[in-house]
């Protein structure tokens, strides 16, 4: 190669490799500008997201709120529950895992759905409950296998009890597994074993019983492992809830009451609710675990329905215990006055229809006060009649009777007084024979053994007490305590009087309807109201071939209504009582009110009875301490004197 | 021809072993030193913060390939020039060993082990080709590189071990091993046009060769793309990545503080992304401090071209620094997201026993071209 090409090529080789170097500087520049932009520019942006992948936060359950009753009785506490979880990202197969553990425990095909359903629904590290409520030998098993468990840990929750069973489950309610709604609004919820209220006090104080979350934030490597923990927020726990009820008062109640028959005592004097038995009744520890379809079916499909507190939901027409509501209507509306007599041949004839009294030979000449006493029906036809049906209904919501009471019960049914707008608003006419039916609480009234324990109070103390169920929340006293916080109900003393002697002379004149509801000893005078209403119609025919109601099946069987309320001279607690097919007021709910007003006189009578309120509360101070922790089994009643 | 070779050799043997030592560039091996130390510091911290399994090893097999680049720096590069064709033989025969009983690595066959070390015949294979490559463009003049027909064997040449690799299959080395001979060409002088209509074609024949990608090359692709769409499947690796890299900002976290790289959502932080270990921990500063330390040894080899007076050592050396290059910029743009996951180590620097090992024989070859950069070739055989 001649010297001259070799200088050729060596100045085309040089041009060529410092164009070569341009280009490697050019690329390496541009990987300096690529590091400086994701190291600069969006740096912070990594950062966030390196931290993010860091430190995994996750949640402490804070133990739920107790509930107790008004002499500190456990109502609702938290037991241990050990449980074996499954954490998806330990098991190397899931399904390996849960087939292994079938074989130790068997897990229904219903269970593994929901745990695979779990697992699906919750980030992989968090932990989910394969089985709870597992015994000392279960336990024993699962740890033995573990090697064979991948994922599968043991630990301690907390679950709900309820010591008093079947005997509170209507107000206390019961929790259960929060829903996948429920799981939208807070994170709490994602926790495993973590149940939210689903009925009664437990739904509606759910927000102050849950808590408050901890938090810990754990750094966590690539497969979610933890490393070591960075904080620890621990979680508030929840508040405890007081209720007004007294639980031994609820347990004597619900002793004496048979299916179909609903009981609510209230203090007359602040609303607050003592006892409410609905029967029957179901165990709300049952929905701990989980409830068994079967069991569910048995409960939703029974005609007794369980799962309904009668005493809010069932619906009845008030019968002869509406009769104040019409009496103090027709004296405000001064279409009857307090002496004038109305004469009761024992019936009552409306252009063609004829209404019938009770009482077949009829009562002769009534005032209203005897009126009441022997619930006369004709005098109140036409107490209705000359009143009208809309200041009826106007008086009857004074009394709480078709309204929203407001406890604290979800779902709790307001009743209902019809009107004559609402007839109308139906497409029919109100007709005057219709003002005459409702004169007697029969008719379109759909009332709940709630309210009329409403109405027992508000006759009783001339004011707006509302019931209510909490006593006090987070120790601090609910609502309403003195009497004085509830408004008056407008009425004036003089009508109120009047009616309240007519009740008196029901229990405790000669010839009152309701004899057998006297107080015995010196407990004090019990004023109150029968009340029977008709399932079926009686037609003409069967009242000429005088009929006989024991003749008759159970479900035609009238309904058995009382309320009332004591003492007469001091009114303290109303009560009121719904037999379903009890047949009569006086036969079968008069008495059953008797015995539990003594029961509660007894029980809650303190030296000085006198009005102050919270007196109830420094009678059960005196009764030995019930151990928070530890409530004893509900014992048998005792009697107290 | 032989013997008047021979005499040539024995006659240059004048210049001593002490000699030669002397020439060697000494600042360049302590560039080299600082480059395996900063791989050190980082393979230290991929370990847990401790020497073992990495950094010890790194150690020990950067010192054992530096004596085998200081051998190779002092074997005559005429004699390397005379067994170039040999070499590329016996990397060609590699590659196809491979392909028959190698070892099996991510879908791919790509090492045989050969003894206690694995060897990956297409990291040799690319050193081999350079040599080949410069020997055959060795005594060409100008107007010979111009003849197209001359162009054939060396093209050939090229396309052999490029199929090859591809075939393995491993599509990131296919493409570096034909853009470092391609580099050969070009600094040889193959004229402009041709580099353009190679292009071209290249351009009207991708979306074919697209086609016939395997799906997990496909994936990487589509994954480089937008790697958001997949975050924890093929995008996991770049988007952890760059939440590494990112994430050390101006100074960084802090040696052995790196929480990405600790924590092991790098994955394979110690070999192909220990350089987002080192930008985690160090941030840009000492990411571009440890990409300045690299590119000096590019540009060394530049100057080490430009310096030498036969056009085989010239050659080599542009090569050589090419292939070099091309490693890291892979590499980086790699991490950084800039291109499509490709499987490349960064050299001197990730772990691994044969990739170190190839590196340093490239600067071993390097070195000799450097000590022999005056040496008299023989007359042009036209």
């Amino acid at each position: 190669m001649s010297k001259r090409d070799e200088e050729r090529r060596r100045s085309v080789f040089t041009r060529r490799a410092l164009l070569l170097g341009a280009g490697q500087l050019g690329l390496l520049g541009f990987l300096g500008y690529r590091l400086q932009k994701l190291t600069l520019e969006e740096g912070e942006r990594y950062a966030t997201l390196a931290e993010e992948n860091r430190v995994s936060t996750r949640l402490i359950a804070p133990p739920r709120g107790r509930i107790f009753d008004r002499a500190q009785r456990i109502i609702a506490a938290n037991a241990l529950n050990w449980r074996a979880l499954l954490v998806a990202e330990q098991a190397e197969d899931i399904h390996a895992t849960l087939e292994t553990f079938s074989h130790i425990l068997p897990l229904s095909d219903q269970e593994r759905a929901r745990i695979e359903r779990d697992i699906r629904r919750r980030r992989r590290f968090v932990p989910v409950v394969v089985r709870d409520f597992l015994t000392w030998e279960e336990m024993a098993r699962i740890e033995v296998n573990a090697p064979d468990l991948p994922g599968i840990s043991v630990d301690v929750g907390t679950t709900r009890d309820y010591p008093w069973a079947e005997h509170l489950a209507h107000v206390v309610g019961y929790v259960a597994p929060p829903s996948e709604t429920d799981m939208d609004d807070e994170p709490l919820l994602a926790l495993p074993g973590i149940r939210v209220g689903r009925s009664g006090v437990e739904r509606f104080h759910d927000r102050a019983l849950r808590g408050r979350a901890g938090a810990l934030e754990l750094e966590v490597n690539a497969l979610g492992r933890v490393i070591r923990e960075l904080d620890r927020r621990e979680g508030v726990r929840g508040h405890d809830v007081q209720i007004s009820i007294d639980a031994e008062l609820q347990k004597a109640v619900r002793d004496r009451i048979q299916e179909g028959t609903s009981v609510v005592v209230l203090d007359a004097r602040n609303g607050e609710v003592l006892a409410m038995a609905s029967q029957p009744s179901f165990d709300p520890n049952l929905f701990n675990s989980g409830i068994s379809a079967a069991q569910w079916r048995e409960w939703t499909r029974s005609r007794a329905t369980p799962l309904i507190n009668k005493c809010t939901n069932g619906l009845y027409a008030p019968g002869s215990t509406f009769k104040m509501v019409v009496g103090l209507a027709a004296l405000e509306a001064k279409s009857v006055t307090p002496t004038e007599r109305i004469f009761c041949p024992g019936y009552y004839d409306l252009g063609d229809s004829r209404f019938h009294c009770w009482r077949k030979g009829g009562h002769g000449n009534l005032d209203m006060r005897n009126a009441l006493k022997h619930s006369c029906d004709v005098y109140f036809y036409e107490a209705a009649k000359r009143t009208g049906i809309d200041r009826i209904a106007a008086m009857a919501k004074r009394f709480g009777l078709g309204v929203d009471l407001d406890i604290e019960l979800p779902g709790t049914k307001a009743g209902f007084v019809p009107t004559r707008e609402w007839r109308v608003r139906q497409g029919k006419p109100w007709n005057l024979g219709d003002t005459v039916v409702h004169g007697i609480g029969q008719g379109f009234y759909q009332l709940t053994p709630l309210s009329l324990a409403t109405m027992a109070a508000r006759l009783a103390t001339g004011r707006a007490v509302q019931p209510h169920l909490t006593h006090a929340l987070d120790g601090k006293a609910a609502r309403g305590v003195k009497a004085e916080d509830w408004p008056s109900l407008g009425i004036p003393e003089r009508d109120l009087k009047l009616v309240r002697e007519g009740m008196w002379a029901v229990v405790n004149e000669e010839n009152g309807t309701a004899r057998v509801a006297r107080l015995p000893g010196n407990l004090g005078v019990l004023a109150g109201k029968t009340g029977t209403t008709q399932v079926r119609r009686v037609s003409r025919e069967q009242r000429e071939r005088g009929f006989r109601v024991e003749n008759m099946p159970r479900e035609w069987r009238p309904h058995a209504l009382f309320v009332a309320f004591a003492p007469f001279d001091n009114p303290q607690y109303a009560v009121s009582v719904v037999v379903e097919h009890g047949t009569s007021g006086a036969g079968a709910a008069a008495p059953l009110a008797r015995d539990i007003m003594t029961d509660v006189l007894t029980r809650f009578r303190a030296p000085a009875m006198a009005a102050a309120p919270g007196s109830a509360r420094s009678a059960e101070a005196a009764r030995p301490p019930v151990l928070a922790e530890a409530p004893p089994p509900p014992a048998p009643e005792t009697p107290r004197r | 021809m032989m013997v008047f070779e021979r005499r040539l050799l024995t006659r240059d043997r004048g210049a001593g072993l002490l000699e030669k030592l002397w020439l060697v560039p000494w600042s360049f091996v302590l560039l080299l030193c600082a480059i395996a130390a900063v791989g050190y510091v980082a393979l230290y911290s991929a370990g847990g913060g401790t020497p073992e399994p990495y950094a010890s090893k790194h150690a020990l097999r950067f010192g054992f390939s530096l004596v085998m680049m200081l051998s190779i720096a002092m074997i005559d590069i005429r004699l390397i020039a005379r067994f170039s064709w040999v070499g590329y033989a016996l990397g060609v025969a590699l590659l196809v060993l491979v392909a028959l009983h190698g070892q099996v690595g991510k879908g791919a066959q790509r090492w045989i082990e050969l003894g206690p070390i694995q060897l990956q015949p297409s990291e040799l294979m690319k050193i081999l080709l350079v040599l080949a490559l410069a020997q055959w463009f060795h005594r060409a003049s100008w107007e010979r590189v111009g003849n197209l027909l001359f162009l054939v064997p060396p093209t050939l040449a090229v396309l052999l071990p490029v199929g090859l690799i591809l075939k393995q299959p491993n599509l990131g080395t296919g493409l570096i091993t034909a853009m470092v001979g391609g580099a050969v060409f070009w600094a040889a002088g193959v004229r402009w046009w041709k580099f353009a209509f190679i292009l071209a074609s290249a351009a009207g024949i991708a979306p074919i060769a697209y086609e016939r990608l395997h799906d997990y090359q496909r994936a990487r692709i589509q994954t480089f793309l937008d790697p958001e769409s997949d975050p924890l499947g093929a995008g996991y690796n770049i988007i952890q990545s760059k939440i590494a890299l990112g994430s050390g900002g101006l100074w960084g976290k802090g040696f052995l503080q790196g929480t990405q790289g600790h924590l092991n959502f790098l994955p394979e932080k110690q070999t192909d992304f220990i350089f987002t270990m080192i930008s985690e921990e160090f941030g840009l500063v000492g990411a571009l401090g440890t990409l300045l330390l690299l590119a000096l040894v590019v540009f060394f080899a530049l100057a080490v071209a430009l310096r030498t007076r036969h056009q085989y050592g010239r050659l080599v050396a542009v090569g050589l620094g090419v292939n070099f290059f091309l490693y890291i910029f892979v590499n980086i743009a790699m991490v950084t997201g800039s291109i499509p996951v490709g499987g490349v180590p960064l050299p001197l620097i990730s772990h691994g026993g044969s990739a170190m090992l190839t590196t340093m024989l490239g600067f071993g070859l390097l070195l000799s071209v450097y000590v022999h950069r005056d040496a008299e070739f023989g007359a042009a055989r036209e």
